[in-house]
């Protein structure tokens, strides 16, 4: 057994390890349990709930592009009221904190929610105000900072449990989004969601997905990811939680300098069920072959090469 | 249940052009493997092309502990596969999905089969207990026909088209099938192949009032049940709902398929 402390936490809610499954990567954990134990992983984030249950676009729904694939499932989930009847009993059989990732058309739908999941054994919610495969709702809160100032003063007020908001990279300024979440009452960040894009078929000139356009994520992003998660650990005073890319823990570690408290690994479960695990084990012997004692000989310890950087956005 | 497995290629043989049959070595498959599922395989070694292709068992051989896929060469990750030589390793999970229904009660089964849609097909034939087999099998050209011989081992009658009569039957194999089922009365029809016949030989199925179950295809994400992209439009009661190919299928009793355009 390993000495290194991998304890972090974020808002009060203390995490054993840093890796945590992204949303809407991992189902509601059921799938992975047949490859890993669930009981391992820091944290669950949740595929993405909506008050009423929701079908999704037609297919196709994914295109591989060079190092990412482009999706565009558009929150297909059962709805709050099975999901806190079904889901949550499941997931309260690990030892691992539960994310619940929520979202909605209207405000007004995150409120409800936020409300009913407030009586329910859950550890956090995240506020999913970055999805680009939905018409309604979703990024069109998180785009701008009153947009995210918005719907995240008024939701607080209906949480019971510490409030992450997940940002889109989809913007000018993350940074100053960032800032407007912290302020309008946010526990902690957690970014990135997808980049939105597009892949065409030539053969029959159309888009190779029904939606048109879908969200990129995968080992393709994790530059950009890398990139926002620094600016707003370094805007911000509340913890951060970056994602975007990470396929191991040298990725993990990357992330973790750059100053996010914990890391979410998305896209690579896809690829390999076991990928969760597999990053945190190379966190370990990342930690245990340079001599740290703990994961907080990391977080933020990036050292750059000049105080400001070559091209400040 | 799907494990994921390391399996080491025995054999790979080409059919015909671009048209691979891949023997692969694992017994923890092939013991629990059942007719009508998948594997999704790991098709790069960087990361440049992520995602695992899903392909068909076409044979499992439980005594010798191997399990044959076919599959064609339609981009980098099939490439990829076609360059397998004996003794290279493969990251496999599997086997995975539901299975054909192979109820002994059925005593005259048509097989029917499109193109690479034929090699699912030759598994559910050689597992099917007595009973008599009809087979139909559709290809583009001559030399796109693949798997005769096999074919023709296990059934009792075999039929052959090409859409350009380049070899047997002239046009799409599913008109050839319609005259049949005038003629014949079948138990239970069994299909894989392009989408567009599955939808027709759903509609044969509905009009000729026999049992169908067809083996879809759509494009997968984790294969395993939880990122939900392989959607296809499945009844419940009178309404729809999405389902997903890798896990509540691929395969799927026809009447409860909503093709759509």
């Amino acid at each position: 057994m390993s000495n290194v402390k991998l304890e972090t936490e974020i808002c009060g809610v203390k995490f054993k390890n840093p890796v945590i499954a992204a949303s809407g990567t991992f189902g509601f954990g059921k799938e992975f349990g047949d490859f890993i134990d669930l009981n391992l992983l820091g944290g669950i984030s949740v595929k993405g709930i909506t008050v009423e249950k929701r079908d999704g676009n037609p297919p196709p729904r994914i295109a591989e592009t060079p190092s990412g694939i482009l999706n565009s499932v558009g929150l297909q989930n059962p709805g709050l009221d099975k999901f806190i009847k079904k889901e949550i009993p499941f997931l309260n059989n690990f030892d691992t904190k539960t994310i619940v990732n929520i979202s909605g058309n209207l405000i007004e739908d995150y409120c409800i929610i936020a409300e009913k999941l407030s009586s329910e054994k859950i550890d956090m919610l995240e506020l999913n105000v970055s999805c680009p495969n939905v018409k309604k709702g979703c990024l069109q809160f998180g785009n701008s900072a009153n947009g995210i100032y918005d719907i995240v003063s008024k939701v607080k007020k209906y949480c019971k449990q510490p409030l992450i908001v997940k940002l889109t990279p989809n913007v000018t300024d993350i940074k100053e989004i960032a800032l407007s979440a912290q302020e309008a009452g946010a526990d902690a960040i957690s970014l990135i969601n997808t980049l939105l894009g597009m892949a065409i078929d030539i053969n029959t000139k159309k888009p190779i997905l029904k939606n048109n356009f879908g969200g990129l994520s995968g080992p393709a992003i994790k530059p950009i990811a890398l990139r926002m998660t620094y600016e707003v650990a370094n805007s911000v005073n509340i913890p951060v939680i970056g994602m975007g890319g990470i396929v191991s823990g040298d990725d993990a570690i990357e992330f973790l300098l750059a100053g996010a408290s914990a890391v979410m690994v998305g896209t690579y479960n896809f690829v390999t069920p076991t990928a969760c695990i597999d990053v945190l084990h190379e966190i370990e012997s990342y930690l245990e072959n340079k001599g740290y004692n703990s994961i907080h000989d990391i977080i933020g310890k990036l050292e750059l090469n000049y105080e400001k950087g070559g091209c400040e956005i | 249940m799907a494990r994921k497995f390391t399996g080491y290629v025995i054999d790979n043989e080409i059919l015909a052009k671009d048209i691979f049959r891949l023997k692969i070595e694992s017994d923890s498959l092939t013991q629990i493997a059942n007719v009508g599922q998948f594997v999704n395989i790991k098709c790069s070694n960087g990361l440049e092309h992520l995602l695992r292709r899903p392909i068909s068992l076409m044979d499992v051989d439980k005594e010798n502990g191997t399990f044959d896929l076919g599959f064609q060469v339609k981009g980098e990750g099939t490439k990829f596969l076609s360059e397998k030589k004996k003794g290279d390793s493969l990251d496999i999970i599997g086997p995975s999905g539901n299975y054909f229904d192979l109820n002994s009660d059925y005593k005259k089964v048509a097989i029917i089969g499109g193109g690479i849609g034929v090699f699912p097909l030759y598994y559910l034939l050689k597992n099917l207990k007595s009973c008599k087999k009809d087979v139909f099998l559709g290809f583009r050209q001559k030399q796109y026909v693949i798997m005769e011989d096999e074919f023709k081992m296990f059934s009792d009658d075999l039929y052959i088209g090409t859409d350009d009569g380049s070899y047997g039957y002239k046009g799409f194999i599913i008109n050839y099938f319609k005259m049949m089922l005038e003629k014949n009365r079948y138990d239970i029809i069994y299909a894989c192949g392009p989408t567009l016949m599955l939808k027709g030989i759903s509609n044969l199925a509905k009009d000729f009032n026999i049992n169908c179950q067809i083996s879809l295809e759509q494009r997968m994400g984790c294969g395993i049940g939880a990122c939900l992209v392989c959607a296809c439009k499945i009844k419940m009661g009178k309404q729809w709902e999405y389902k997903h190919v890798c896990k509540d299928g691929p395969v799927f009793w026809s009447d409860e398929v909503i093709f759509d355009e």
